[in-house]
């Protein structure tokens, strides 16, 4: 591969992912309004899709106020991390065979070393904001992330004994004949609930939390500093959607009649909407309740599910 | 777990159902025809105001949002000089229409008043002067009253006796 094809599929996924990201504004509000019986924004656009458009000039007009009693630095530093650690995990997504930034041999690591970076921006934002709302986000933005990234990465190696490989475009080419969704349900539903964690979007918000915390560790920052988290909300559930399709369901892998690289968005298109769908149905837990079902029921269930599948694996080997 | 995916399924199948929303501008939103929206005055049947300028309808109002100056007509039929709303006050009560002797303030269903100036919203008399009954189709307020002001003569009204021959001695 020339450096030319290089630098243009990096500029590719960085333009895809970014519009993505955008677009799921106006996504998500079509689709929660339709779910609640609504029709959402509709009248700026063909089907109101200029909303996107007006969303962010809005943002961009809006005052940046950084408060007086703000750590300043830290505070714009903050969500400038959220977007950039996404952006880094979605470097190792292979879209279609070649189509891959960076195609790493650590690549899974990479990706949960980069999910949990994410998790200073919510830390530092909430502590550079020196509001005990925002602290009170920040910290149990902290203990979320920690109890949910431990088994995150538990739930996968399942996929990385039966794929023998930390290399994505690997993992998904071992899923040529048998999705790892099929092998690995546990693994794809603890995976799935600890992504909605890594991501805190509803049902796991506890960081933001409106009703409890007004925005959490969001409460002080406006304008296009906001945005970025916003942003950085939307980017991580494609990349978990992404993650999930090429972990689970074959990635690009597919009938011929459409292209790899549709296969793999369609899968991915899908996710996106069970994580809006899960806003629209599911209410929030408790904070204790959230913790408790993390460390007491799905740490063992994943362990149980990495003993098993590695038992089998021995015993297919032998 | 499985209550958590019946939730979510009930809730996907609303994609499918009529939503709520009504999309105002194009579609309406049914209005009836009691309901209380901008003010107008009335004529009789005979195309004359039925505004007599008593004040009452000022006097009830809780916001103070109705001007008016009466005035007479040389044949002593009352009307006003001028008649003023101001609707950035009205608070669409009712209590004029109610207070109103003649039928002559009357609300009708209509709500989409919206300007640009404060000052578009004060109303005068030509502009609250409908060409129409109203609620109240053929009624006419000097033909029940026992006053002769160019409507009719004393005495020729509806369920009205002609008035008594003082100069009489007959009962």
């Amino acid at each position: 591969m020339t450096v030319m094809q290089h630098i243009w599929i990096v500029l590719g996924v960085l333009f895809v992912f970014l519009n993505i990201a955008a677009g799921l504004i106006w996504v998500e509000r079509r689709l929660l309004a339709l779910w609640q019986d609504r029709l959402g924004p509709n009248r700026a656009g063909p089907l109101g899709l200029f909303i996107v458009l007006a969303d962010t000039l809005k943002l961009f007009f809006k005052e940046d106020w950084i408060p007086p009693f703000a750590d300043k630095w830290v505070f714009i530093l903050a969500p400038a991390i959220v977007v950039a650690s996404v952006l880094m995990g979605i470097a190792i997504i292979p879209f279609a065979p070649g189509i891959v930034v960076a195609d790493l041999n650590v690549g899974l690591l990479f990706f949960l070393a980069m999910s949990s970076l994410g998790v200073y921006s919510i830390v530092l934002g909430g502590w550079a904001s020196n509001n005990k709302y925002s602290l009170l986000g920040a910290l149990r933005g902290a203990s979320q992330m920690i109890a949910y990234e431990v088994f995150m990465g538990l739930s996968l190696m399942g996929v990385v004994m039966l794929s023998k490989s930390f290399n994505l475009t690997d993992i998904v080419a071992a899923q040529q004949h048998l999705w790892f969704v099929v092998t690995q349900p546990i693994g794809f539903v603890i995976f799935f609930i600890a992504g909605l964690a890594e991501t805190h979007r509803l049902p796991f918000d506890i960081p933001e939390a409106e009703s409890e915390l007004i925005a959490g560790f969001h409460s002080e920052y406006s304008g296009m500093k906001f945005g970025m988290f916003f942003i950085g909300e939307y980017l991580g559930i494609s990349l978990i959607s992404a993650m999930t399709v090429t972990l689970f369901f074959g990635g690009w892998l597919g009938p011929a009649f459409l292209p790899p690289v549709v296969w793999f968005f369609l899968k991915t298109f899908f996710f996106i909407g069970v994580f809006i769908l899960m806003r629209a149905s599911l209410p929030r837990p408790r904070y204790d309740q959230l913790m408790g079902y993390g460390w007491k029921l799905l740490l063992p269930l994943v362990l149980l599910n990495l003993m098993v599948t590695g038992a089998i694996a021995l015993w297919l080997k032998s | 777990m499985i209550s958590h995916l019946r939730t979510m399924w009930l809730v996907f199948r609303h994609l499918f159902q009529k939503k709520a929303t009504v999309q105002y501008p194009e579609e309406k939103v049914p209005m009836y025809p009691r309901w209380r929206g901008r003010i107008v005055l009335t004529k009789d049947p005979d195309g004359g105001e039925r505004c007599v300028g008593c004040y009452l309808c000022a006097a009830a109002c809780p916001v103070d949002c109705i001007a008016l100056q009466a005035t007479e007509n040389e044949e002593g039929r009352r009307y006003p000089e001028f008649f003023r709303i101001n609707f950035s006050r009205c608070i669409f009560c009712g209590y004029c229409e109610e207070a109103c002797p003649t039928y002559a303030i009357q609300l009708i269903p209509d709500f989409e008043m919206a300007e640009y100036k404060r000052q578009d919203l004060v109303y005068e008399k030509e502009d609250l002067l409908i060409n129409s009954e109203g609620k109240y189709p053929g009624y006419n307020f000097y033909n029940v009253a026992g006053l002769d002001a160019g409507v009719k003569e004393k005495g020729k009204g509806k369920n009205e006796e002609a008035p008594v021959d003082i100069k009489s001695l007959l009962p």
